[in-house]
């Protein structure tokens, strides 16, 4: 028996054999997987424009985006003050204002609690921004998470001014 | 068992049976030697039977007249209830089935808590069953949401942003679960698609599960292995069958008062208004089985650990026959385990109604303290106990303790009592 434990050809084969196998089943399985992602009807939804010429200072508006709710709020200057005001140190996902609203006054972000989903409240919370009536995440006038389950702030989608009174959201 | 030597009488059962041996089967079901101490609490998987039987011919028939789509699911369930022939009648067993199907499975999986059913060597009906119990609370979710009321549409963003809290691939993980960037119609449509499939993967896993119990046969309230068949067993047919039909009748007059009496009583009011992408209800709670699970999720203030403990609860359960070291089955010769027991029982009935309730202040505390408890229950306490425990002696075989020479002092004495 001094030829065990040596590799033969039939070992090389039987390896070769379940590797091209593998490959050839995990090729057939892949459609039926990516069947599940976004479709080409869903993906061409993936920007839309909005009015905004009709909204005072202080009024938010809601639109849907891509299924999501997006809060578009033009901001008191109270409100940019106190978002202004907050110590980087003192968020647990730290973002300064500025990187969030470009243009001060108009605050855009997905309305999506980033804890399970859920659509926070305006002018509520201990951080006179948004409160999620599922958990509990309060977020502040700059739509950070400020205290609750959230980890995250909630997200501000890629968006442009067209002009004035047009914003183009994705 | 007599299935070996079983011969049909006539000359055709004869052939037929040589060719496919299902008289031999159903032969070895009537004359199944069952433990003749069995108590009602053993009744519950036959109840089970017919609640899976009732689910899936109600749900085929609601199939024929509910339309997946998200613009018209909402209107074809009310139309369901009021243009088809009896559809309300249908559609009210389908809505309460389940929760009456949750309520039996709870019974039972507490019964098995109890007399020690998933102990060797029954620890593969035990995870086949709690394989059902997790495929039980998909459908149960997939089938909540096809109304497409604001609790169908929230529900469902909630539960399947559970996903999101992966690390790196969460994000598309709920993508792909979703098939868009919100819960909408591609949702909807593959959620009916997987709630007409799963009953069945529950109906064969079924089958596996009353296999598995065959071999070892069923386990009783004294927890002893019996000699089969033997004078502590009777046969199934008629014995166990009349039993558990007397006890279907009686959980039949539950089912049918949540029926007729009371059938929106364990729904959510919000359901019967349309869903909303722009309006969250303001208080999500999930249907009232799945509830202890959900006051774990939110006692956990991080968003990744929550989802970890949840579904650490249901994992603990999976892994129970090697955390739980006892060799005695019944927690009647267990006299610290049985306290435990009760204490376990009064600990998922809290997290049940704090998880119904708003997670802030005391009820927060609360389940904080009861999701702690839970975990101590499986993981410090069963191992331990096992180990420590000084459990009463256990008869030899069901008769003996009366027929005498019995080695349990406390049943010697009894019996000395009575002559």
């Amino acid at each position: 028996m001094s030829e065990e434990k040596k590799t033969n050809r039939r070992d090389f084969i039987f390896t070769a054999s379940y590797a091209l196998g593998a490959v050839g089943v995990g090729a057939a399985v892949w459609p039926l997987v990516d069947q599940m992602n976004p479709d080409a009807s869903v993906k061409a939804l993936a920007s839309t424009e909005v009015d905004i010429s009709g909204v005072e200072v202080g009024q938010s508006i809601t639109v849907l985006w891509r299924g999501k709710p997006v809060f578009i709020r033009r901001r008191t200057s109270e409100e940019i003050a106190k978002a202004k005001d907050v110590k980087i140190d003192d968020l647990p996902h730290p973002e300064t204002d500025e990187d969030r609203a470009k243009n001060p006054e108009w605050l855009v972000m997905l309305g999506v609690c980033t804890h399970l989903g859920c659509v926070p409240l305006g002018d509520k919370g201990e951080y006179g921004g948004w409160f999620c009536p599922c958990h509990g995440s309060h977020y502040d006038t700059s739509g950070r998470i400020r205290k609750g389950p959230a980890p995250t702030n909630m997200e501000v989608p890629k968006y442009e001014f067209v002009d004035s009174n047009t914003i183009k959201i994705g | 068992m007599s299935d070996h030597n079983y011969t049909p009488k006539s000359k055709f059962g004869k052939w037929f049976n040589d060719r496919l041996p299902l008289l031999s089967l159903a032969n070895h079901l009537t004359d199944y030697p069952t433990p003749k101490n069995l108590n009602y609490w053993w009744t519950f998987g036959g109840i089970l039977t017919f609640c899976l039987i009732t689910q899936i011919v109600t749900g085929l028939i609601l199939a024929m007249h509910y339309i997946a789509h998200a613009d018209l699911a909402f209107e074809s369930v009310e139309h369901i209830m009021r243009n088809v022939n009896y559809g309300w009648l249908i559609r009210y067993v389908h809505a309460n089935g389940a929760s009456m199907f949750f309520l039996a499975v709870y019974i039972h999986i507490f019964r098995s808590l109890y007399y020690g059913s998933y102990k060797s060597p029954r620890e593969i009906i035990w995870i086949l069953g709690m394989i059902i119990y997790i495929l039980m609370m998909a459908a149960a979710f997939m089938g909540y949401v096809l109304p497409w009321g604001q609790m169908s549409f929230w529900g469902a963003t909630v539960i399947t942003n559970l996903f999101s809290a992966i690390p790196l691939v969460g994000e598309s993980i709920v993508t792909w679960l979703w098939g868009g960037y919100s819960v909408d119609n591609p949702t909807l449509t593959r959620f009916f698609s997987l709630h007409y499939l799963i009953p069945f993967l529950i109906l064969g896993l079924v089958v596996l599960h009353i296999w598995a119990l065959h071999v070892p046969g069923n386990n009783n309230p004294i927890g002893i292995d019996l000699k089969k068949p033997s004078n502590d067993t009777v046969p199934f047919h008629p014995y166990i069958v009349v039993k558990d039909l007397f006890a279907l009748l009686l959980f039949l007059i539950v089912f049918a008062f949540f029926v007729f009496y009371s059938p929106n009583i364990l729904g959510h009011a919000d359901n019967y208004i349309e869903a909303n992408p722009l309006v969250t209800p303001a208080h999500i709670v999930p249907e009232w089985y799945l509830l202890p699970f959900y006051a774990i999720l939110r006692s956990v203030p991080d968003k990744l650990l929550g989802v970890v403990a949840m579904f650490a609860a249901i994992f603990v359960l999976v892994i129970l026959p090697w955390l739980d070291t006892s060799k005695v089955r019944s927690a009647i010769f267990r006299p610290l385990y049985k306290q435990f027991y009760w204490f376990l029982v009064a600990d998922v009935l809290i997290l049940g109604y704090v998880g119904a309730m708003p997670a802030e202040g005391l009820y927060l505390l609360v389940a904080r303290i009861a999701t702690a408890y839970y975990f101590l229950h499986f993981l410090v306490i069963l191992p331990v106990l096992g180990l420590k425990e000084k459990t009463l002696e256990v008869p030899l075989s069901l008769t003996e303790p009366v027929l005498g020479g019995s080695p349990n002092e406390v049943m010697a004495r009894s019996k000395k009592e009575i002559s």
